[in-house]
């Protein structure tokens, strides 16, 4: 623990430098340089505060999110102004110029105080009679150093001591005192209302995107299914019954042939578009809620599938179909790819998320990309809100999480 | 033979009707929707209720409530439901109870008028009639290793018939053997699923469902 805070004093190194170039790089902007210098500099200085953004996190559990609105494609002087125009920088600038003094007193401050409690002991133990065998004069805290515990054993016991509270005291308070400055850090590096606002503009524009480009897709698709399937038989229908109308006084052994086919090719296109309504909206999922119709398609699945849900009411309609498809994609999936022998879908409302898991016992390693599809239902459920996560290790087993923020409507 | 019938679509509730008067069965109630389907049920106690799945007010699964909420109260009462999609679900559903007198077909099965008929008036005398898709999906999970892996295709034929709860004599009718011939097949599908041997049809049925619903 003690060693975060000499990390983060490591880290003021680094940052000394990056914070060089950047001064450097805005007091070349009269000349014309800095506008192309700039950009890179500020950019070296963003990702050198993800490493802070990121220990921070880990060490204190305060998240601190990127605040970065994003940078446009585009001419130098662009991105120029739109970095300087972007509230974060100015933020980030003040970060770096204050932080080596911050981190000192809150963060770093439990290591050193460590660090000085083991220095008096090593003054009490041997150190302290060198330094006065050179006549070297030293305090320690508000001690004056005679010697060490052979020729002075007093001071040297007092000035253990105290490096002893010291060392307890770096050690208790180093928690809190790391706390303190991940609320620095959040309240500096962190993204402010308007950032967050603009990002969440981005985020929705892209789902939004996406969401459209979906429908249209299974728009063209019904449209063609209907066209090839239903609707063509239907013409072929009309057109054997007015063949079979024709041949009625002719030849009425021909008519009942033709009739018999005709009745089952109504009973092929109702089979079709039975198929083609399944696709858009399942029967059980509309009778039932998205609970049951996770069951149903267990019952389809040709591996035995365990389901459990836990749901005191029914999601929105469209949250009930992004669900349903994603658990039938998923489900799909573990029977094409995983080699599993069982799966286990649990279903759940926890905390205002629908929360969905797909566990199931085959060979593992699955990823997000690679024909797994598994990036198509993240997009998807994207447009909800929703996050997908993945766990395949090597070996297995595979879950496949998914949670969905949504009301729930009580029947 | 007393019928109580149940379908939201005018045309279709009509054509039902004639069809039904057709073959002799009496229409004690026609309704278009979930309580008066039930209401009804429970007044007419009828010998058997022909009723779509999907009925006003919610146009959910409220025809099947109905039924099940019939049974419920009157055990046993003959139920042939319709629906535009079989599934594996509510079939569990209607047959968990393990009384028979059940039906669960596609609509497009009343295109065969006769074999319409011949359903309704089996689920009337206790029987069974499961849509012969519901019978393939159940039959489709088997495995290669499950017993009804060693099923010959021709055992594995007169099962599914006999699990969509036709009579030895229609199997016969149906694959051109003699029913001997199906009795044996029967004989042996039960001794390789390890299901007791009833005389019964009804029950014989119910058993192979039982199996398959596992």
């Amino acid at each position: 623990m003690p060693w975060r805070g000499l990390r983060l004093w490591l880290l003021s190194f680094p940052l000394l430098f990056v914070s060089t170039m950047v001064t450097t790089a805005f007091s070349l902007v009269g000349v014309g340089v800095g506008i192309l210098l700039v950009p890179s500099a500020v950019l070296a200085l963003r990702s050198l505060l993800g490493t802070y953004r990121d220990l921070v996190s880990n060490w204190t559990g305060r998240t601190v999110e990127r605040p970065y609105l994003p940078v446009p494609e585009g001419g130098p002087t662009q991105r120029f102004v739109a970095i300087i125009q972007d509230p974060a920088t100015w933020r980030d600038l003040a970060f770096m110029l204050l932080d080596p003094f911050v981190s000192a007193f809150t963060a770093s401050l439990s290591f050193f105080a460590m660090l000085y409690g083991i220095y008096g002991w090593l003054l009490a133990a041997f150190l302290g009679r060198i330094i006065k065998a050179h006549s070297g004069n030293e305090w320690y805290t508000f001690i004056p150093l005679q010697g060490s515990f052979s020729d002075h054993p007093v001071n040297a016991a007092l000035i253990a001591g105290f490096g002893t509270l010291y060392a307890i005291a770096g050690l208790y308070y180093g928690p809190r005192l790391m706390d303190v400055y991940g609320r620095w850090t959040q309240s500096m590096l962190g993204p402010t209302e308007k950032s967050r606002l603009a990002l969440r503009v981005q985020h929705l524009a892209e789902t939004r995107a996406d969401a459209v480009d979906t429908s249209a897709r299974e728009l063209r698709r019904i449209e063609r299914d209907l066209h090839d399937g239903a609707q063509a038989r239907l013409v072929a229908m009309g057109m054997s019954l007015g063949a079979i109308e024709h041949l009625l006084d002719k030849d009425p052994d021909r008519a009942r042939t033709l009739l018999a086919e005709t009745r089952a090719s109504s009973a092929k296109a109702l089979s079709e578009l039975r198929d083609l309504v399944r696709g858009i909206h399942p029967p059980v999922l509309a009778d039932r809620g998205v609970g049951d119709a996770v069951k149903a398609l267990a019952l389809d699945h040709p591996l035995p599938v365990e389901v459990s849900v836990d749901l005191p009411g029914r999601p929105d309609a469209p949250v009930e179909s992004a669900a349903y498809f994603a658990v039938s994609e998923i489900l799909t999936n573990v029977a094409k790819h995983s080699g599993a022998r069982h799966v286990w879908v649990d279903v759940r409302y926890e905390a205002g998320m629908l929360r969905i898991s797909v566990t199931d016992d085959g060979t593992g390693g699955a990823s997000m990309s690679g024909g797994t599809g598994l990036r198509g239902i993240e997009r998807r459920i994207g447009t909800f809100d929703g996050v997908l996560a993945l766990s395949s290790p090597p070996g297995g087993p595979t879950i496949v999480t998914l949670e969905l923020p949504c009301a729930l409507l009580t029947s | 033979m007393r019928v109580v019938l149940a379908e939201d679509l005018a045309l279709l509730r009509e054509g039902l009707v004639s069809l039904l008067q057709a073959h002799d069965f009496e229409i004690a109630a026609a309704v278009d929707n979930g309580p008066s389907l039930l209401k009804a049920l429970l007044d007419h106690r009828p010998d058997v209720a022909v009723v779509d799945v999907r009925l006003p007010p919610t146009f959910t699964d409220e025809g099947l409530q109905a039924a099940l909420e019939a049974r419920r109260q009157v055990p046993g009462l003959p139920v042939l439901v319709l629906s535009q999609y079989v599934e594996q679900l509510y079939a569990r559903e209607l047959l968990a109870d393990g009384s028979g007198g059940i039906g669960y077909l596609l609509k497009d099965r009343v295109f065969d008028a006769g074999q319409f008929v011949d359903a309704v008036r089996r689920v009337a005398s206790g029987g069974t009639a499961m849509d012969p898709e519901v019978v393939a999906r159940l039959v489709a999970r088997g495995r290669d290793d499950s017993p009804l892996g060693r099923l010959t295709p021709r055992e594995r034929e007169v099962m599914e018939l006999m699990a969509q709860g036709r009579s030895n004599a229609a199997i016969a009718q149906q694959l051109v053997v003699t029913e001997r011939a199906v009795t044996k097949h029967t004989a042996n599908i039960f001794a390789k699923l390890d299901l007791a041997v009833s005389d019964d049809d009804n029950r014989r049925v119910l058993a192979v469902l039982a199996y398959l619903n596992q």
